[in-house]
This record gives structure tokens, C-alpha cells and sequence, in this order.
């Protein structure tokens, strides 16, 4: 490594010097293609960008980041577009969970976990909803139990994106049952390959295994690998969330890599789609291509506007909700855009075709408005937070957890 | 508004929205409904002491802005109008300023700057013409080369302030192309008759071109060469519009928000049933987008970015589309009194609309989008 002397590198030469890397080191994204979630190639390179010194650019220096700002990211952002990046490891890994640990985390979790993080080498994941809770996730029942020094964890965690392939897990349990929901709750660093877990893919519409279910079974958990303090885990939650939401909108300063370039001259796929059905003079299918290239580029600008605002204070840490909300359903309206220009070619294609996927896309919409909670989540935050509308009637509030109303038996999918 | 302005940016907004709730509520909006210009001269002259019509102009001319920066601190202006609903050729006056700061001879500026900056003389682009044409490529109003000069025939409408400014900068077709003249608006062999107009105080007239003589000292730029200008107007246009379109919902999402939890419905204010907020949150999301969206057109136009055209195209269809969409959340939100003459909400949603319509519809911009990535090229 040799940063600590570049530590007053301005960004434009940062930017010069990341330019003259990437060119003779990094692979080039392949033509027309965009990123797979492949976590192999992930790790390699990530460690590569580390060699190099371009990893963890605003993660802070002494856990193995380079310590810089925001604008020596974008700088860099803008360079890596046609390179293959590991952008699978922006969430949750980096803009997730590294956020968390930053924020949340002892010296010796951030000296232990950020370094091998930023170099590839350990991969996360979000052991946060159960089958019996999703948005309202303090209602989670992931038994913590003390036993002398140590924890011991039981129950099921669903809906983790990537658990097959991560290393480590930040989990959330239930560590005290006698008291109101958010108060009994304490969050936990969980090693995945261990005896005591077990890990099931689950297929999701696409027919990939996007997301696991795990069922812990006496997991000990040293109290090394509490965050934040126990009962009080809740705060480490909100704040998890907080990052959640903004990496989900773009505005994470610890990503890297971007997926399409905010006002890329192609909103390729739909534009490729309406030249191969024919459809590029058809006035329909122009208006749809124009609309959708507004959308791209108003919410590239809306991320900007909020990103920054939420830097300065001028708005709240709960306005990422706007840009998580922005980014679900402008992927709902690509989609149905999409759809609608393919037309028969969703159902039935050659293969190769730009089309073919559309259909499939279509059907698998909504993960869009679930995934990173639900877009009626972040319509109750701006509403109830940014705009300070009554909040909703919870039933549950102030009432010790044990005896709070759950689910009927019907809606519980746990397995054993 | 932008979240990026400078102190002195900021102390502009509130010197300029002072003056405006003072000098010209929305009570005396509804008063000027029967003025015939819709607004009145001697209250223009003392916008313009503050600069309304000197930020595009440049300080040897007697402009000015506060940043070297005129159009980022116009756009201030005009959402600050959009606000109060103002009255007044703010949009119109500073496009002919700009044309004539970066295309008009020496002798162009002396005559007609200063009187600009000073309020003294009103000006408006004569661009449309009927059938909702406004695309450089559409229009047909003919400028035929006669001794000393051209004869101009057709007819521009709606052209904003017609009748009520001195100056109109009318764009027409040559043989060779789009050019564009500084015409008086005493010309001899031109007729303008008023419109009949949405906003209650924006007044549009039609202008007839009866082989309307004009010498050629009074072309702007070059004969035949004015398509790259009226872009460039286009895009000020544009981008004054969508601030003031930005400020109509700014003022009426306030006034919204608040009703929201002074009105009451079955013991419980409205703001409190979840089916009405969630439509809040996603009117609130809109309102943010068009800010930002306004902003980056400002700052691309200031800027000359070279993606310019696609930025405003985009925000303007977009905003067309969201501001309006967001207001009449707002008149349902309102019930029985959102739809009436005595409850202001109207005289803003007359405004956005006309926003809306003006230098083309929300359409007409996602086909010009198409057009400018590349649509009618063949697949590489
Ligand atoms: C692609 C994808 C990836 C995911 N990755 C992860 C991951 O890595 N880790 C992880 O822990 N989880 C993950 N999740 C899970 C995700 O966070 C949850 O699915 C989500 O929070 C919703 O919870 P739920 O599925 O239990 O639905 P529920 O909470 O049961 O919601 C059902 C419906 O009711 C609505 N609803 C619920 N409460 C309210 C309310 N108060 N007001 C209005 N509407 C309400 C919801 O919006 C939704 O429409 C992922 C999900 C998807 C789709």
C-alpha cells in the first residue's frame, strides 16, 4: 500500500491516476453485457482494486480504507464504468454493513472485520427478516440467550440475498422477551460456515437463488461480537436501515462502481428492444423510449439533489426513503416499459433476443418495491418522518413482547 | 429550489419573495384578471430594480448577476413568481435579452439593453405558431429578401405579451434557413389581436405579418443561420419555465401539507388515514424530482453543457407531466372546495397547466428525446 503520502491527492488527480491504473490492470466489462453477481470473480476483483490502492476510498484509513471524500468516489466512479466491477459486494457488503461498522462497531470488530472486507476477501450478508417478520421487522422472534459468556442463537432467518456465498452475517435477535419490542433486541456478527447453521437456496422467479433461508441451532456467539449494546440493538437497526435505503438509492459514499452511467447516451436495453421488433419509427414506442430516458435521467439528478441535501442538513437521514422510493418505481416502470415495446416478443423469442427478457422481468417486477423494504414502508416513513403525519396505530406499542398479538399459525413458514 | 445556493443567492430569494408578498399578493393577481396587460408597467420597473431583467445581460450594458452566473440566479426569480403566481413578461423579456447579449451587434445591444435592464422596454419571442407548433423544423413564417431588407408574412401565435411590449423577436424562414429579427411592435403591417388565455393575468396575442417590411440592421445573428439561437432560447425558456412551474407546487404542496392536518374527517385529521399519506409520500417524491430536475436544466443551460437540449427535453417532459399530476392530488385532497373560483388552488393549477403546454407538451419532448439518442440512426 501506498496511499499514506497520496492522502492530499486532489480528486482530479486521484481520478488521473485511478484512469492510468485501470486502463493497464483492470479487465473491461465485456461489450454489451452488464455485471453478474458471480462472488468469485467479485472477490478477485475487489482484491485487485485493493492492490492497486482503489478500494475502500471513503472507508476510514486505519481499518484499511484510503480515508478519502466523496468526490474522490465519484471521480473514481466515473473511470470504472467500462471495467468489470465487483459491484456485488456494494450491498450489502460495503454500503450495508460496512456503513454499520463504521458507524456502530468496537475498535477491534472495525480492525478485525473492515480490512479483509475491503480487500475482497470476506463477503456479508443481512440476517434481518424472518418468515414471521419483514417490515415489521422488531417484531422479529430469532432467540438470543445468554449463556455465561456468550450468546446462543435460535430460530430462522429468510430473504438473505447472497447468505450461499458470504462469509459473515449481521443478525439481529431477540435477546429479552419482557419488554416493549424495539427494546430487546441486540445485533450480532454471525461467522456462516459453522456446524450450527444451515443454509437453504431458495428459487425465486427468475429461476435463480437470489436469496437463502438459514436455520440457526445453538449458535454461540461470542459477546466480541455483540454491536452496539445488548437489548439496545435497535439503534444499530435504524441506522443499518438508514444506510440500507441509501445505498439502495445510490447515495452510499462507501460503493463503488456504478451501474450505468447516470445519463448514458443508450438506455441501451429499451432502445435495443424497439430497433429489433421494428418499432424504433412507431410514435408509441417513442414516447415510451423518451419517457423512459426522463425517468433515467430525473432520478439520477433526484439522487444527486437528496444526496447532497442529506450531506449539508438540509435534509433529514430519513429523506434516503425518497430515493429508495424513486429507485423502485422507476425499475417498475422500466419494466413495464419494456414490456410494452417487446410486445409479443416477452412470450415468445429467439434466443439472443433483446427482447426475451422482458417478459421475465415483468413477472419478477415487484422485487423491486419489496427487496430493501417495501415501498409502502418508505411511504410511511416520509409521510409519518419527513412530513410528520400521525403515525399509524401499532397495536404492539408499549405492550411487552410476550404478549403482543403475532401472525396466525397460517402465515408462519418456519421449518422443524 | 436548488439546494446548492450561495449566501448571497439565498439573501436574493428572500429580498425577492418579500417584495412579491408585498407589492403583489395573490389578492391583487385575482385584481389584475381585468387589466388588459394582466400586469402594470410602473410595478415591472421596480422588479427590475432587483435585477429581474439583468442577469442575462452583461455589466457594460448595465446587467448583472450576483455570481457571473445570471441564469442560476434568474431561475430564482421565476420560482419565486411561480410561488405567488406574478404576473409579468419575466420569461419572454429575458429570452429577447439573452438573444440579443450573445447575438446582436454592438449597435443591437446600445439600443435595446439598457432599456431592458431598466424595465422601460418589454420584449417577447415570437416563436409558436398555430397547431401547437414550436419546433425550429415546423415553422413556416416566410422572410422574404426585398431591397434594404425582408418582408415578413404569416402569422406567430400565441405569442405571451402581445400588445403589451415594445420589442418582439420574431423567428422566420428564409431560403436559407431560420432567422430571426428585432421587430417594433408599432411595425407597420402588423395586426394583433388578444387571445383568449388560461392564466388569468399570462396574456397571449396573435400576431398577423402582412408583408411586414423590416430593414436588415434588424436581423439578429446571421441570415439563414439562427437554428443553434432559437435552441439556445429554447432551453432558457425551458428552463425559466420549469423553475416556475417548480414554484406553483411548492406554494400549493405548503398549503396542502398544512390543510392536511387542520381539516378533520370522522374525529381524526385527514393527514393521519394511511391511504391519503402514502399519496403525500409520492407527491412529496415528485415535487423533490422536479426541483432537481429544474435544477440540473438551469445549471446545464448556464453551463452551455453539450447534452443541454436532452436535459431540458427530459425535465420538461417530466415535469409537465409531475407538477400538474401533484397539484390536482392537491384539489382532490381539498374536496368540494378545491373546484371553486373563490379558493385560490386553480389560479395554480391554471399556471402549471399552461407551463405544461408552452414550448411544447410533455409529448412532443419525449419524441424530441427519441430523436436526439439516436433513434432514427441505424442499429450499429
Ligand atoms: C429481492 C429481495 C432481496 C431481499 N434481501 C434481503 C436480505 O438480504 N436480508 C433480509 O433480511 N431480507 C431481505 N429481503 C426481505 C425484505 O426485506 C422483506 O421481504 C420486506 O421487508 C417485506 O417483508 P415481508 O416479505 O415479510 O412482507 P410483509 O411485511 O408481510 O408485507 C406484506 C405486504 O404488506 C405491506 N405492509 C406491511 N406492513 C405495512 C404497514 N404498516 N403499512 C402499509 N403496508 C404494510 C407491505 O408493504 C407488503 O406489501 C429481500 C427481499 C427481496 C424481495
Amino acid at each position: 500500500m501506498t496511499e499514506s503520502n497520496q492522502s492530499m491527492e486532489t480528486p482530479e488527480e486521484f481520478q488521473l491516476r485511478a484512469r492510468a491504473w485501470l486502463a493497464d490492470n483492470m479487465p473491461r466489462r465485456p461489450e454489451g453485457q452488464g455485471h453478474l453477481r458471480n462472488f468469485d470473480r467479485c472477490r478477485e476483483l475487489q482484491k485487485l482494486l485493493h492492490e492497486g490502492g482503489f478500494a475502500g476510498v471513503c472507508f476510514p484509513a486505519e481499518y484499511g480504507g484510503l480515508g478519502l471524500t466523496l468526490e474522490h468516489q465519484q471521480a473514481l466512479d466515473e473511470e470504472t464504468m467500462s471495467y468489470d466491477m465487483p459491484l456485488a459486494l456494494n450491498i450489502p457488503t460495503f454500503g450495508i454493513i460496512g456503513a454499520t461498522l463504521v458507524e456502530f462497531g468496537t475498535h477491534e470488530q472495525k480492525q478485525r472485520y473492515l480490512p479483509p472486507m475491503i480487500r475482497g476477501e470476506e463477503i456479508w450478508v443481512q440476517f434481518l427478516s424472518e418468515p414471521s417478520s419483514g417490515s415489521d421487522l422488531a417484531s422479529l422472534t430469532m432467540r438470543a440467550t445468554r449463556d455465561g459468556d456468550s450468546f446462543l442463537l435460535n430460530g430462522s432467518k429468510i430473504w438473505s440475498s447472497g447468505a450461499q456465498s458470504a462469509d459473515y452475517g449481521i443478525c439481529v435477535a431477540r435477546s429479552n422477551w419482557d419488554v416493549p419490542k424495539h427494546d430487546g433486541i441486540t445485533v450480532f456478527i454471525v461467522k456462516i460456515k459453522q456446524p450450527g447453521i444451515v443454509v437453504e437456496e431458495i428459487v425465486d422467479t427468475f429461476g435463480g437463488t437470489e436469496f437463502c433461508q438459514e436455520f440457526f441451532d445453538d449458535v454461540r456467539i461470542s459477546m466480541d461480537d455483540v454491536v452496539g449494546e445488548v437489548d439496545a440493538g435497535w439503534t444499530v437497526v435504524r441506522g443499518l436501515l438508514a444506510h440500507e435505503r441509501n445505498s439502495m438509492g445510490n447515495a452510499s459514499p462507501l460503493t463503488s462502481g456504478l451501474e450505468l452511467a447516470p445519463t448514458d447516451h443508450v438506455v441501451s436495453d429499451i432502445v435495443d428492444i424497439a430497433r429489433t421488433t421494428g418499432m424504433a419509427s412507431d410514435p408509441k414506442t417513442r414516447q415510451l423510449v423518451g419517457e423512459n430516458y426522463a425517468l433515467r435521467f430525473v432520478q439520477s439528478e433526484t439522487t444527486n439533489r437528496i444526496s447532497s441535501g442529506m450531506a449539508r442538513g438540509q435534509f433529514p437521514p430519513t429523506a434516503g426513503a425518497l430515493l429508495r422510493l424513486m429507485g423502485a418505481r422507476a425499475a417498475v416502470r422500466r419494466s413495464d416499459v419494456a414490456l410494452a415495446i417487446a410486445g409479443s416478443g416477452a412470450a415468445a423469442w429467439h434466443e439472443g433476443d433483446p427482447a426475451g427478457n422482458a417478459g421475465s422481468r415483468f413477472v419478477g417486477r415487484q422485487a423491486a418495491e419489496i427487496g430493501g423494504g417495501t415501498t409502502e414502508m418508505q411511504r410511511n416513513i416520509i409521510s409519518e418522518r419527513m412530513l410528520q403525519m400521525p403515525r399509524e396505530l401499532a397495536a404492539d406499542r408499549g405492550i411487552p413482547f410476550n404478549e403482543v398479538r403475532h401472525n396466525a399459525a397460517t402465515t408462519q413458514k418456519s421449518k422443524k | 429550489m436548488d439546494v446548492d445556493l450561495s449566501e448571497d443567492q439565498e439573501f436574493f430569494r428572500e429580498t425577492t419573495r418579500k417584495f412579491l408578498e408585498t407589492e403583489i399578493p395573490v389578492e391583487n393577481v385575482r385584481q389584475l384578471a381585468d387589466n388588459p396587460a394582466g400586469f402594470d408597467r410602473d410595478w415591472w420597473r421596480r422588479g427590475c430594480e432587483m435585477g429581474w431583467t439583468s442577469m442575462l445581460v452583461p455589466e457594460e450594458h448595465g446587467g448583472g448577476s450576483l455570481e457571473g452566473e445570471g441564469l442560476l440566479d434568474l431561475v430564482i426569480v421565476a420560482e419565486e413568481m411561480g410561488r405567488l403566481i406574478t404576473p409579468g413578461p419575466l420569461l419572454a423579456t429575458n429570452v429577447v435579452a439573452l438573444a440579443v447579449t450573445e447575438r446582436g451587434t454592438e449597435d443591437q445591444k446600445k439600443e435595446l439593453l439598457p432599456g431592458i435592464v431598466s424595465g422601460d422596454v418589454l420584449a417577447t419571442w415570437a416563436l409558436n405558431e398555430s397547431g401547437g407548433r414550436w419546433h425550429p423544423e415546423s415553422l413556416e413564417l416566410e422572410a422574404r429578401p426585398v431591397e434594404g431588407g425582408f418582408s415578413l408574412r404569416g402569422t406567430k401565435e400565441p405569442v405571451e405579451a402581445a400588445g403589451h411590449v415594445d420589442q418582439i423577436l420574431v423567428t422566420a424562414r428564409t431560403e436559407n434557413g431560420l432567422t430571426q429579427f428585432l421587430v417594433p411592435s408599432d411595425a407597420d403591417g402588423m395586426t394583433i389581436t388578444p387571445m383568449e388565455s388560461l392564466d388569468l393575468v399570462r396574456r397571449y396575442g396573435s400576431i398577423q405579418f402582412d408583408d411586414v417590411f423590416v430593414p436588415a440592421s434588424s436581423v439578429l445573428g446571421e441570415v439563414g443561420q439562427a437554428e443553434d439561437d432559437v435552441e439556445r432560447q429554447l432551453q432558457v425558456a425551458i428552463a425559466l419555465q420549469l423553475a416556475e412551474t417548480v414554484g406553483t407546487v411548492d406554494r400549493i404542496f405548503e398549503v396542502t401539507l398544512e390543510w392536511m392536518f387542520d381539516r378533520h374527517s370522522f374525529g381524526r385529521p385527514l393527514a393521519s388515514y394511511q391511504a391519503l399519506k402514502h399519496r403525500f409520500a409520492d407527491m412529496k417524491l415528485y415535487h423533490e424530482a422536479n426541483q432537481a430536475a429544474a435544477t440540473a436544466v438551469a445549471r446545464a443551460v448556464q453551463h452551455h453543457d453539450e447534452e443541454a437540449s436532452l436535459k431540458a427535453s427530459s425535465a420538461k417532459s417530466y415535469v409537465g407531466d409531475h407538477a400538474t399530476f401533484v397539484l390536482q392530488e392537491c384539489v382532490q385532497m381539498h374536496g368540494g372546495l378545491g373546484v371553486t373560483w373563490e379558493y385560490d388552488l386553480h389560479l395554480y393549477l391554471r399556471r402549471a397547466t399552461t407551463n405544461q403546454v408552452q414550448y411544447g407538451t410533455p409529448d412532443d419532448h419525449r419524441e424530441r428525446i427519441a430523436q436526439l439518442i439516436g433513434m432514427d440512426e441505424e442499429s450499429q
